[in-house]
């Protein structure tokens, strides 16, 4: 047995690979997820969901289910008290269908019992009459005019088009492609689940949840219920894992009308087929796609249709379509565009944020384009890249101006210069070919590809959207006590926080405070963007407290506050030789300081997709080294080489385990994950059937990370979330065409796309 | 909910435990977690896919989302809440502190269960073992490489240790 390591010998200020503190309580099963939670006299509750796409219901009986020994309470869509519908940027999505579902899985009814076995006998019991309809499961069938809208709000969720220069540019090399991606799951292995506590007399709620923004939850939960906001509390459970699928509401108003209905505490929780029906996915989409370039290969105009399949109901179908359409560029120079994209409503299930959040489709077609483009031109995948790259102040397609540092060409040519690895040996154990323990390959069926994706994408919310963030920060007796929003889903925000405080500040000893909505808002954890957000919030309301420790000690000792600055755990004085410690410095003294931080405003998009709608870019390179068994059309994905624009790295090894962890997923969209859909029907909702990578499906990882400080960033650092995840895949893709010389339009690639 | 009025026990970290009023299609897992205070092992597939709620019995890594708490009256239960002791983390543990192994955490105690097994039985273990013996746990978060890198320092830590 070794002692525990939470003390570091180094001070863990930033730059350091500072460790976790739930890092403890995570490994020795004690750190309390919100499926961990319990109340005394808890019921359990669960969900009736719809086995039809699309179907009118014409009766609900309940009294069977009443009838079973253990339930406690049914609800349906007429007991929903305040507004009926929800959803994150349009409330087009019933909390319980009312007269149609519209998907398969929608939620029909819930009910409360004793035991999650009664709860699954009462929704046994439920007799629900249908009269089944044809589902539309085409987003491009969905826009026809003879098609009939499914929804009130009618089949399309938002169009944006680009117009960019020239319309009728005609370059001397034309390349084109059709492309399409499949619908992929977050997957996170903790399941949704939620405890809620009533307040007597109903007339409020408490409730831990686990989720990804708490404040637009309790605003949705809220309106729901018809509470005022202020009635509804919300804390954080513990999050295993999100990757956006908790930005939607899931099983948040279902748990709470239960406890409101029952005067009791009521525990959900999803189980994982209930959870591929219970959250948003990544939308499939099918983008129709045209490059032109001239004979050396500069990118000159790029046509592009996308179309994004959004599933019954909006979510953050209409933002995901912008990030699509406003990143079909790439990371690349280009001066005239003409793009029409299309979110659309269809039977299949509702689909929403996913890391990478419309970037990731894009970044497939435009990557698979320029492969094509270097091959007409006769120059390699690095060449036409580097003769393409994007530099800070070069202007998109939207006409804004890219402000970030963009080192494209940087990350380019420091993912070349990474090793290759070593060619697959004649003598390898079996375990290390193509199919691994399945021992199905033979050595000379294997042939190695190597591929490249290089991406651009946004950081932030966009289209004018403040997504702010606020944190408070006291400092008493060397203690620093922090307080916010934001929330951890394992990113690792709860480490980066007390890191800030300790550079800042000069403590060693920093609280975190309990994450719930008794202060204001931080955003989202999504769109690479607490680090900037809650980090800048959190380094202000630090400063702030230094900036009031520093005038006490003045006011104290007689000392200009200018002259003092915080160097280590002290506070000195540049010009004299007065230090004093932070600890004695604050000690029997209370500072309090509460910072709110904004990034810079952005605008709508106009009709024609002009506009600065982003905040901020962040950039990457991948090149992916690959095995394929041409025969079996097995893939073993040998190494991914990155080099990432990472602005400034703040804790090397929590940055390394994001781009690790990234790579893994744009692996599993690659080759493996797909959400196969059979007419609206969902046919894999199970990890038996959608197949995620494991370890021996991991890759070795090389990775880079340059470090030019972001100007705009109040740590200098970049989000680093989503990025990993987007040009991998295409770079595997690309990789896979190499060895194979096959198109490959789509993926997830699948064995018979390549041995068929 | 219904229920028999036999009780069974079960042996979990080598204490025995009564449990009573349980209705007798319970998993080992619902019966860990619900019951008896030990909500280590996870729930993630319900499937045996996934690996989240590994535990020992009698001397097996055993997916305990599939074995039906009944049956197991008379094994010895080993979870993950029985490792550590108060002298500190075992190596596996520390080491995935330290590596970067954790993130979200939520598949880290049935990592944890299952490495420490691995190790016990095969304490030098090469690259190929390790992902073999781990390829039953799905890591969403880590991408497995500072999972890797637990292992290889874990085994590195017991090795010196035992010199």
């Amino acid at each position: 047995m070794s002692q525990a390591t939470q003390t570091s010998t180094r001070r863990d200020v930033l730059g350091t690979s500072a460790l976790r503190p739930d890092g403890v309580a995570k490994v020795t099963g004690q750190f309390e997820f919100s499926s961990d939670l319990h109340a005394e006299h808890m019921l359990w509750g669960a969900t009736l969901r719809s086995p039809h796409p699309y179907a009118r219901i014409v009766n609900i009986d309940l009294s069977a289910a009443y009838k079973i020994s253990g339930v406690e309470a049914i609800i349906t869509a007429e007991d929903v008290p305040g507004k009926k519908t929800y959803g994150l940027i349009s409330s087009d999505q019933p909390v319980f269908a009312d007269q149609v579902v519209r998907y398969m899985g929608e939620p029909i009814a819930a009910v409360a019992a004793d035991h999650p076995e009664t709860c699954r006998r009462a929704l046994a019991a439920i007799k629900v009459d249908y009269e089944i309809l044809q589902p539309v499961t085409d987003a491009e069938v969905a826009l026809l005019p003879n098609t009939m809208p499914m929804h009130p709000d009618g089949n399309l969720i938002r169009h944006q088009r680009i117009i960019a220069g020239d319309q009728n540019l005609q370059g001397e090399v034309i390349v084109e492609g059709v492309y399409e991606i499949g619908m992929q799951d977050q997957a996170f292995l903790g399941l949704e689940a939620a405890l809620a506590l009533p307040d007597p007399g109903g007339a409020g709620v408490e409730m831990w949840v686990a989720t990804q923004w708490l404040h637009e939850d309790r605003k949705q939960i809220a309106a729901c219920l018809g509470l005022p906001e202020t009635k509804v509390r919300l804390t954080l459970g513990g999050v295993g894992g999100a990757f956006g699928a908790r930005e939607d509401i899931s099983l948040q108003v279902h748990c709470a009308l239960l406890a409101l209905r029952t005067s009791r505490p009521i525990k959900m929780q999803y189980g994982r087929e209930e959870s591929f029906f219970g959250h948003v996915h990544r939308h499939p989409a099918k983008i129709y796609i045209r490059h032109h370039a001239t004979r050396t290969g500069v990118l000159q105009r790029i046509e592009a249709k996308m179309y994004f399949d959004g599933g019954a109901y909006a979510s953050t179908s209409s933002a995901v379509l912008i990030n699509g359409v406003t990143h079909i560029q790439g990371p690349y120079k280009c001066a005239n565009a003409t793009v029409d994209g299309y979110a659309v409503r269809t039977n299949n299930p509702p689909c929403g944020a996913m890391r990478g959040f419309g970037v990731v489709q894009a970044c497939y077609a435009h990557e698979s384009q320029m492969d094509k483009l270097a091959a007409a031109c006769n120059l390699s995948p690095v060449e036409i890249r580097l003769i393409n790259a994007m530099q800070t102040g070069d202007k998109l397609i939207t006409g804004q101006v890219v402000e970030s540092v963009a080192p494209v060409a940087r990350c380019i040519r420091e993912t070349d210069a990474i090793a290759m690895p070593a060619p697959l040996a004649k003598n390898a154990d079996p375990l290390e070919l193509v199919g691994g323990t399945g021992l199905t390959s033979l050595p000379e069926n294997i042939v190695r590809g190597v591929g490249w994706g290089v991406s651009i994408k946004n950081l932030m919310y966009s289209e004018s959207f403040d997504d702010f963030a606020v944190a408070r920060c006291r400092l008493s007796d060397g203690v620093a006590t922090l307080k916010y929003a934001t929330v951890e889903v394992g990113q690792g925000f709860v480490v980066l926080a007390p890191q800030i405080a300790r550079t800042i500040l000069g403590v060693d000893e920093v609280v975190l405070d309990t994450v719930d909505t008794g202060i204001g808002s931080a955003g989202s954890t999504s769109a690479s963007r607490q680090t900037w957000m809650s980090g800048g919030a959190v380094d202000g309301a630090c400063r702030l407290v230094r900036q009031k420790l520093f005038e006490h000690v003045g006011a104290k000792f007689d000392i200009d506050p200018m002259r003092l600055v915080v160097e280590d755990t002290d506070i000195v004085d540049m010009i004299g030789d007065f230090r004093i410690s932070v600890v004695e410095a604050s000690t029997g003294v209370v500072i309090d300081e509460t910072f709110e931080h904004h990034h810079r405003p952005t605008e709508e998009l106009d009709a024609d997709g002009q506009g600065n709608c982003h905040v901020a870019f962040a950039f990457v390179a991948h090149r992916a080294v690959v095995d394929v068994d041409v025969e079996l059309g097995l893939v073993k994905v040998i190494q991914i080489a990155t080099a990432q624009d990472v602005g400034r790295v703040l804790n090397p090894v929590a940055a390394l385990g994001q781009i690790e962890g990234g790579i893994a997923q744009g692996l599993g969209l690659a080759i493996m994950e797909e959400i196969v859909l059979d007419n609206g029907k969902m046919r894999n909702p199970s990890f038996t059937d959608y197949l995620l990578p494991t370890a021996l499906d991991a890759p070795k990882v090389v990775a880079v990370m340059i470090e030019e400080p972001e100007p705009q960033a109040p740590l200098g650092a970049k989000g680093i979330g989503e990025p990993p995840c987007i040009s991998v895949t295409p770079a595997i893709a690309a990789a896979i065409r190499n060895a194979t010389g096959k198109e490959l339009p789509r993926v997830p690639i699948r064995p018979q796309d390549i041995c068929l | 909910m219904s229920v028999g009025n036999e009780i069974y026990s079960l042996t979990v970290n080598g204490e025995h435990h009564q449990v009573k009023d349980a209705w007798i299609g319970e998993s080992l897992l619902y019966v860990l977690r619900e019951r008896l205070g030990l909500p280590g092992a996870k729930g993630a597939c319900e499937q045996g896919e996934c690996g989240s709620c590994t535990v020992i019995i009698d001397g097996e890594a055993v997916c305990s989302c599939l074995v039906m708490a009944a049956t197991a009256i008379d094994s010895e239960i080993t979870t993950v809440e029985s490792l550590a002791k108060k002298n500190g983390l075992t190596e596996v543990q520390d080491a995935f502190i330290t590596e970067g192994g954790v993130q979200c955490g939520f598949c880290t105690p049935g990592l944890v269960v299952a490495i420490e097994h691995l190790l016990n039985k095969n304490p030098d273990p090469s690259e190929l073992e390790i992902k073999e013996a781990i390829s039953g746990n799905i890591c969403r978060c880590t991408g497995y490489g500072r999972i890797f890198e637990a292992v290889t320092t874990a085994v590195a830590t017991r090795k010196a240790a035992r010199n």
